[in-house]
């Protein structure tokens, strides 16, 4: 259900930057989700498909590229990788983590025509 | 090819940071209210605005996917709420908020509860323009939600542990659910609250106190309220 919403606001930002930017078709769209985001990429896709019907995107190709989850670790002061918000930094194992980076949820390009 | 850079929910975030607008420029302290179905946030609602009458003026807005019941409930106790159905929706979004939002004529100074869908995970994502995310989470529930709905325990600034008067009759380890939520959000305050029987909540209130008091900070209404007490 939250992935079809977020379709909805990728159809959304597609038909304005239509308008905007003077173009009648995307061909691609390529999305930028962080892996902390929110979002099933799978759901997205099969949303995807379903929301874009019967709009400048019909039949568009997805791409995504997943970012990975990053932190700042209070303890180590230093950037670490994690794969979930609660991980513990794999260096010390502390749970004093700020989360920086892997909850872009963004529209990176389109092909358009 | 055309670069974009676009963040997908750039159309909510606008929406929220005008709500966030209205609601500052009124003196508005806005809450946003998160929990999964059942947790006990209506009757958190109903009570917290028993406890503050005469005190503050307070607005509901009530969100669910069907019924008016829980409008029903607030306004039997006289504060204005509005009722937003989202149909098929899982959530709140910050369009629904602002529109409700005008037609609640809030009170300048006021707190406004949004009491969100109940879900663990669509709402966390939404920012509405409300000053906190407050979730609720009963006792009833099990120690390891905040570790299977990370997004929405991370989102939030409080968590309130509600139904605490039921913990003689469970298992529920509550120092092991807070360290559950930290391992999430290290700056996750807590409170634990028994809106049945009342425990808590005037550790509940003063919180809205002093987050109230942090949102009018440099407004107008700052000087006149501190004049008032």
């Amino acid at each position: 259900m939250h992935e079809m919403a977020i379709c909805e606001s990728i159809r959304g930002i597609l038909e304005e930057e239509a308008a905007r930017q003077d173009f009648r078709k995307v061909g691609r769209v390529c999305l930028e989700i962080g892996r902390l985001s929110d979002v099933e990429v799978e759901a997205l896709k099969f949303g995807f498909d379903v929301v874009m019907r019967g709009s400048l995107a019909e039949d568009a190709r997805l791409e995504i590229v997943e970012t990975e989850g990053r932190a700042w670790c209070m303890p180590c002061g230093q950037s670490v990788p994690i794969a979930a918000r609660f991980d513990p930094c794999p260096d010390c194992g502390s749970h004093q983590l700020q989360v920086t980076g892997g909850g872009e949820m963004k529209i990176r390009e389109l092909e358009v025509s | 090819m055309v670069k974009l850079e676009k963040d997908i929910l750039s159309k909510n975030n606008e929406y929220a940071d005008a709500n966030r607008k209205m609601f500052a420029k009124r003196g508005v302290l806005a809450l946003n209210l998160v929990s999964s179905p059942g947790s006990g946030k209506t009757t958190l609602l109903c009570r917290t605005i028993d406890a503050l009458r005469g005190k503050l003026p307070i607005a509901v807005i009530e969100g669910d996917q069907q019924t008016s019941n829980d409008a029903d409930r607030i306004r039997a106790t006289g504060a204005p709420a509005i009722q937003v159905n989202t149909g098929k929706g899982c959530h709140l979004d910050a369009h629904m908020v602002g529109h409700a939002a005008n037609h609640l004529d809030l009170a300048e100074g006021g707190l406004l509860l949004v009491e969100n869908v109940g879900n663990l995970v669509c709402p966390a994502g939404f920012d509405l323009g409300e000053a906190h995310k407050v979730v609720v989470l009963s006792v009833t529930e099990g120690e390891d939600k905040p570790l299977k709905y990370p997004d929405m325990f991370a989102a939030a600034d409080l968590m309130i542990l509600n139904k605490t008067d039921l913990l003689p009759h469970l298992d529920f380890d509550v120092e092991a659910c807070i360290a559950n939520a930290r391992k999430v959000n290290p700056r996750i305050k807590v409170l634990r609250v028994s809106a049945r029987t009342g425990e808590g909540m005037s550790d509940w209130t003063a919180w809205i106190g002093a987050a109230r008091a942090m949102a009018l900070a440099g407004h107008p209404l700052a000087a006149e309220l501190k004049g008032a007490a």
